[in-house]
């Protein structure tokens, strides 16, 4: 059988890798801080490694993005979010939505080290026929939950998620994480407007603010400061915490609500974050690295 | 000559959504602050907490359709058909196409219903984008019982589907004792040998008119009224090539992506027949609907006349004069031909 055949087809869940994150939950909620923190910090690395050998081995990827996004996504799935990955449409879940959809091989990544499908299948990452494309389905990707990739789609897609789960009396929650550049996208703000108006307290948006698009600084394209005060402008409640910082971001989630505003997290991240080289430089957007490169990055993030 | 009742079709699609919803909770509207012009003010009345009006935001309604899909509910997505699909094209494509979402997306007062307010406003490219996106089924009511009947089909199919609710009133055209609306089924509404009539949504009570001028003149016009544009009904568009040898479309939008060209590539790819496309091809002039459908040629008489065109026949007989002015349109003597506009 070759690659693209193995390719295709459905992606099933990994009874194995679920069963081992389910320990790892129960083991996170009865840990201290620091044990929290140490476990959280193994699990990133691990993603870490995963995605830059994915990345490799495909020959395409986002590289700095899917850094500086890991550690969220980390937090969020390794002491968060309440889902099950043996049922990935149960109703009741809290949704994850990667307005970055371009970020997709962190987010690939990370739903294996749940078990919504086993990480072998991350070796087919953007073949012919593979279910995990470059830019995330819905169609083809359990625990997906929107088909992203084009920016400025999540945040509305979360606010009509919180919006019907509120409308069914479901007590799920809703977190979107976006990219910092994706901001200047007017839907965006659209959105804000429509979560505050509503007061979906179970709505947050978790931005990546790594400071970085495509081409260059966020600053120097269409500057986005002051960030924090264009999200309280707009009703939203704001925290701004070190996105590498795993601890921090968990705080930062969870913290009881006040009131019914929404939640903004702005996670000040590093793009390329863990790799030195790559830690900051615009053109690691999308660069691949190479063999040497690889070896190199997979050392530093032993 | 009796004067036919016409209607709104938007009020049909209001009071059936209003039916759904009381036996289906899950049924919500979103609009963009058109509870008036989508004719959702009982829906409002009764169902408040289940009228979601985001404001004058149609990427952010669209999105947050896709997410009410996601949250188990049955979204009716309504606004203005030009805004809805010209503003939020990409969150069709991306979050309610490709994502598979349990989206009904109405398009409301479509085409050239807005009249004098002008190509800004006028919703004929509606039909060319929406057909161009993969699983997405683009359906065009004739008149209140399709309506209706659309309606009640897209809150028990599960998946996408855009449906496009007139407003220009209409006459009834849908055969009683039958069922009004076939997902995916063109209806055969009147038989002919020599030439089909393949008309959408307002078209359909002008082309059967435009059938029964051409009796007059010896020419025996079948009609078929597609209701699905997409996926279209491949059977009924060979038949009609086959049996009858020529084509004519005619709709409220423009012929080139639209009904006339999703026709156009079925009989060029089976049994290629002479065809002519009925449609705007520019933006509008100013005027109400009903001259705008005269100067496109949107008539009986201007369906009549691209009809015997097509035959090669002489449409002397039938003069602007007898047939409303205007359906020749700009070039007038050869006709309305493709290349017309």
């Amino acid at each position: 059988m070759t690659l693209a055949q193995a390719a295709g087809g459905l992606l099933l869940p990994d009874h194995d890798a679920i069963g081992a994150w389910r320990r790892l939950r129960d083991r996170l909620a009865h840990a201290d801080r620091a044990a929290r923190a140490a476990a959280l910090a193994a699990l990133a690395g691990g993603i870490r490694r995963t995605a830059i050998s994915t990345i490799h081995a495909a020959g395409l990827g986002h590289t700095g993005g899917d850094l500086s996004v890991t550690d969220i996504l980390t937090t969020l799935y390794g002491a968060v979010l309440r889902i099950d990955p043996a049922r990935p449409d149960w109703p009741e879940r809290d949704r994850l939505i990667l307005s970055k959809g371009h970020c997709s091989v962190a987010l690939y990544t990370t739903l294996t080290t749940c078990g919504f499908f086993p990480a072998d299948r991350l070796a087919t990452f953007a073949a012919p026929m593979s279910p995990l494309n470059g830019h995330p389905s819905r169609r083809a990707v359990p625990g997906v939950e929107t088909s992203s990739g084009p920016l400025g789609h999540g945040l509305p897609v979360g606010v009509g998620v919180a919006v019907g789960l509120r409308l069914r009396g479901s007590p799920a929650r809703t977190v979107v994480v976006l990219g910092d550049g994706e901001l200047q996208e007017g839907s965006n703000w659209e959105a804000a407007m429509t979560a505050a108006h509503r007061g979906l307290s179970s709505l947050t948006a978790v931005i990546d603010r790594n400071g970085l698009q495509q081409g260059a600084r966020t600053g120097d394209t269409n500057d986005l400061e002051p960030l924090a005060d264009k999200w309280r402008a707009f009703g939203w409640e704001v925290a701004e915490v070190d996105g590498h910082d795993h601890l921090a971001l968990l705080d930062a989630v969870t913290a009881p609500h006040a009131g019914s505003r929404p939640r903004c997290v702005i996670a000040r991240t590093v793009k390329g974050r863990g790799v030195s080289f790559m830690e900051d430089r615009v053109e690691w957007h999308h660069k691949v690295p190479d063999a040497e490169q690889t070896r190199m990055a997979l050392e530093e993030l032993r | 000559m009796t004067v036919e009742e016409t209607y709104d079709c938007r009020d049909a699609f209001a009071a059936e959504l209003v039916r759904l919803a009381r036996a289906d909770d899950r049924i919500v509207a979103v609009c963009n602050d058109s509870v008036g012009s989508s004719k959702l003010a009982a829906f409002a009345r009764k169902f408040p907490e289940r009228l979601i009006n985001v404001g004058i935001a149609e990427q952010d309604m669209v999105g947050i359709g896709a997410g009410l899909a996601n949250a188990g509910l049955v979204p009716f997505v309504c606004g203005a058909a030009t805004f809805l699909t010209a503003r939020a094209l990409e969150q069709i494509k991306a979050d309610v196409a490709y994502s598979l979402a349990n989206v009904k997306l109405c398009g409301m007062s479509p085409g050239l219903a807005y009249g004098a307010l002008g190509p800004t406003h006028h919703s004929t490219e509606d039909l060319s984008w929406l057909r161009a996106i993969a699983d997405l089924p683009v359906v065009v009511p004739a008149d209140p019982a399709q309506t209706s009947a659309a309606v009640r089909w897209a809150a028990q199919t599960t998946g996408p589907a855009f449906l496009r609710i007139g407003r220009f009133p209409v006459p009834d055209v849908s055969p009683p004792g039958e069922p009004a609306f076939t997902y995916g089924r063109a209806a055969r509404l009147r038989d002919g040998a020599d030439a089909t009539l393949v008309a959408t949504g307002t078209m359909v009570s002008r082309a059967l008119s435009a059938a029964a001028l051409l009796a007059g003149h010896g020419v025996d016009a079948r009609v078929v009224n597609v209701s699905t544009i997409s996926p279209l009904d491949r059977e009924e568009i060979v038949a009609a090539a086959r049996q009858t040898g020529a084509v004519v479309t005619a709709e409220e939008a423009v012929p080139t992506g639209g009904l006339g060209a999703a026709v156009a590539e079925v009989v060029l790819e089976t049994r290629p027949v002479p065809m002519r496309l009925l449609g705007p091809r520019t933006f509008a002039p100013t005027g109400e609907t009903a001259f705008l459908l005269e100067h496109f040629g949107l008539t009986a008489g201007g369906i009549a006349r691209a009809t015997l065109d097509v035959l090669g026949l002489d449409a002397g007989g039938l003069g602007a004069g007898g047939l409303g002015a205007g359906g020749l349109g700009a070039g007038g003597a050869g006709g309305v031909g493709v290349d017309d506009g």
